[in-house]
């Protein structure tokens, strides 16, 4: 789960990290006001569980009340990279002499931590890594050692000297933030020194562990503020894994790795897929009409691909579930049903037994996405 | 011949008496597998269908000889259940649990450097090795005994090639199902090392997908250390790119992790990629002259 920058920024101040002043603002009158009080000047960032803000118009200084209240009508109308917007941080302006860079994620390859810190920070630290990889100082960290003194002295020994003593406390509370709540990712870009020698963290990105929610209530609470599609909210609802997407195939599979092979199978028959959806293990007859329903609410949708390989997933259930739900609901499209491995024989049987007019049994993966391009009436 | 599990695997299975380790426990052994014990704290004594439960991993290796672990137990206790398993000394520990946090698993990695014991999973269907040993829930049925190794960090893609290789008369060595978790046991390279050295596997399969740098890693790998052929399939082609918020990510694996460049980099260390899943069986045929 990506933070706000606001929400990675209260987890900063509790663990000790300064950050500059600002108010969460959900109108633009909020943003007058809290300008009004930073002395006429400010910072109005959008909060979206993206990057790039500051390239596309999401982070913009302001030196009036009505400029912030402007910038932040704009941001909560228009959105910011297609992603809805309900509120901007609005933070005071600050004398900023240097500007770092600092980071630690997990390292899936290594099995560990890596933190990252470099002088050079406000930039874009991709091409930074590209072209100058020597300019960023990287260490691994055991998870079982913690973060120990070396590892902060090299990571914290290319920035002026009189920041280094501030630097290494962000550090070693990033590293700490990391491990007690369940981040795998902080960081920091830029971290910046005042002219008065100050450091602060200027932004915040931090990652939560979406298995580790579990034990951390107050962060899985934070889920709530995050704007959903009314029909992504419906699948999540029921356990399924939704992504919408923008063609007119709608793809029900069971399995991640099937499902993204779906979508790939689907684009070389010609078509597109109009989302994604994993039923996961073991699908029961609700959790497949429910995906129906939920593909079937999708106005785009041509036509819908049923694609289930059998391991505990039993193919006689998932039949059950696809008539159940056309019980249900009026079905406006064709279905392209593919059912393999675990009962399978028994699946198809039902299937044609009940001879049902919108759905078409096929035998392959291959076949049956030809089919549904067919049937979207965009392939041959 | 097989890696990792075959006829010497004697197994025992943690989280025995929950639903999920039950019905799979039941199935395995149906398979074929040796099932000699399980564990369930509290629930020692017992047995499931004549298989004896302990309340410990050490004492059911005592009494059984154990040399493998499945584990079902939940995501809050899994990692604790592999420790248990290293300390005991198991060879194997095949972890299937979903839903592990990283952090747990990043402390279980760093202990099992100073081990003995080899893990697959978590979040992974485990290991299969047709006609000797099923640990996992990969279906036994649409698996036949054979000369190609198989290599997923997918679950239902597994399935799906192995069933199309079936189909076609293309019998398995080993199916190593590896799982998608970030911090994860053996990976392409430690498969791929295994099969190198098993006389019984002829032709490796590897699947991947979006994400991460297994594959790219890989693809350097088989160009320096594999001398068989290799077949590689992978998933995500058409994803969407995934919401990722900092760019710490891409400077530690220097690749935007799309299924694009992972093609592109196993295809340059010589591996045969196929584009759908029934072209992987296609190729391997192919490969085989068969």
């Amino acid at each position: 789960m990506d933070l706000y920058e606001h929400m990675g920024k209260d987890l900063f101040r509790a663990q000790g990290i300064a950050t500059p002043e600002g108010r969460v603002c959900f109108t633009p009158e909020e943003a007058a006001e809290a300008t009004a009080a930073f002395g006429g000047r400010s910072v109005v960032k959008v909060q979206v569980q993206a990057g790039g803000r500051g390239k596309g118009g999401g982070v913009v200084l302001v030196d009036a009340p009505e400029r912030a209240a402007d910038e932040a009508a704009r941001l909560l109308r228009d959105g910011f990279a297609g992603h809805v917007v309900d509120r901007v941080l609005v933070e005071e302006q600050l004398p900023i002499a240097r500007e770092f860079y600092t980071s630690i994620v997990l390292d899936r390859s290594a099995g560990d931590y890596l933190a990252l810190m470099t002088a050079e920070g406000g930039i874009d630290i991709e091409t930074l890594a590209r072209e100058r990889p020597e300019a960023i100082r990287r260490v691994h960290v055991d998870p079982m050692l913690g973060m120990r003194p070396y590892h902060v002295r090299t990571l914290v020994g290319t920035l002026p000297v009189d920041a280094r003593d501030e630097a290494t406390a962000v550090v070693l509370n990033l590293f700490d933030l990391l491990r007690e709540r369940d981040a795998t990712l902080v960081e920091v870009n830029p971290l910046v020194q005042l002219e008065d020698g100050r450091v602060l963290a200027l932004d915040a990105k931090v990652t939560i562990d979406d298995n580790a929610l579990v034990r951390q209530p107050d962060l899985a609470a934070l889920q709530d503020q995050f704007p959903i599609d009314p029909v992504e909210k419906r699948a999540k609802d029921a356990g399924l894994q939704y992504v919408k997407l923008d063609g007119e195939v709608g793809i029900i599979g069971n399995g991640a790795g099937l499902v993204m092979s779906t979508l790939d199978v689907v684009a070389q028959a010609g078509a597109r897929a109009a989302n994604f959806l994993d039923v996961g293990g073991g699908a029961s007859a609700d959790t497949m009409a429910t995906s129906l329903e939920v593909i079937l609410s999708d106005p785009a949708v041509r036509c819908v691909f049923v694609n289930i390989f059998g391991g505990i997933t039993r193919c006689d259930v998932v039949a059950k579930g696809v008539l159940e739900a056309l019980g249900r609901l009026e079905a406006s499209v064709p279905i392209v049903l593919r059912l393999d491995g675990t009962n399978a024989e028994e699946g198809r049987r039902i299937i044609a037994d009940a001879a049902h007019p919108r759905i078409v049994s096929v035998a392959t993966m291959d076949a049956a996405a030809a089919e549904a391009a067919r049937l979207a009436g965009v392939a041959a | 011949m097989s890696v990792l599990v075959g006829a010497d695997t004697r197994l025992l299975v943690q989280g025995i008496t929950g639903a999920e380790g039950t019905f799979h426990t039941l199935r395995d052994r149906a398979y074929g597998t040796n099932v000699v014990a399980g564990v369930t704290p509290g629930k020692g004594g017992r047995d499931v269908e004549g298989i004896p439960v302990f309340d410990t991993v050490a004492e059911a290796v005592a009494a059984t000889g154990a040399n493998t672990s499945m584990i079902f137990v939940g995501p809050r206790f899994a990692a604790e259940a592999i420790l248990e398993a290293a300390d005991a000394g198991l060879d194997l520990v095949v972890c299937i649990t979903e839903g592990i946090p990283a952090r747990d698993m990043a402390e279980v990695h760093a202990y099992l450097k100073g081990s003995r014991t080899v893990l697959v999973g978590p979040n992974c269907p485990g290991v299969i090795s047709p006609g000797m040993a099923n640990v996992g829930i990969i279906p036994g049925e649409i698996c036949s005994p054979g000369r190609v190794g198989f290599v997923s960090r997918s679950g239902t893609l597994v399935y799906q090639i192995v069933h199309e290789l079936t189909t076609i008369g293309i019998g398995q060595s080993t199916c190593v199902g590896m799982g998608g978790d970030p911090v994860h046991g053996i990976g392409f390279i430690e498969a791929l090392a295994l099969f190198e050295d098993d006389p019984g596997t002829d032709l490796v399969i590897l699947t991947g997908e979006i994400g991460g740098d297994d594959e790219e890693r890989a693809a350097e790998h088989i160009r320096s250390a594999v001398s068989k052929p290799i077949v590689a399939y992978i998933a995500g082609f058409e994803a969407p790119p995934g919401k990722r918020m900092g760019h710490a990510g891409a400077i530690v694996t220097g690749s935007r992790g799309t299924a694009a460049a992972k093609a592109e980099a196993l295809e340059a260390a010589g591996v045969g990629v196929a584009r759908t899943p029934s072209q992987v069986a296609l190729l391997v045929a192919e490969r085989l002259g068969t």
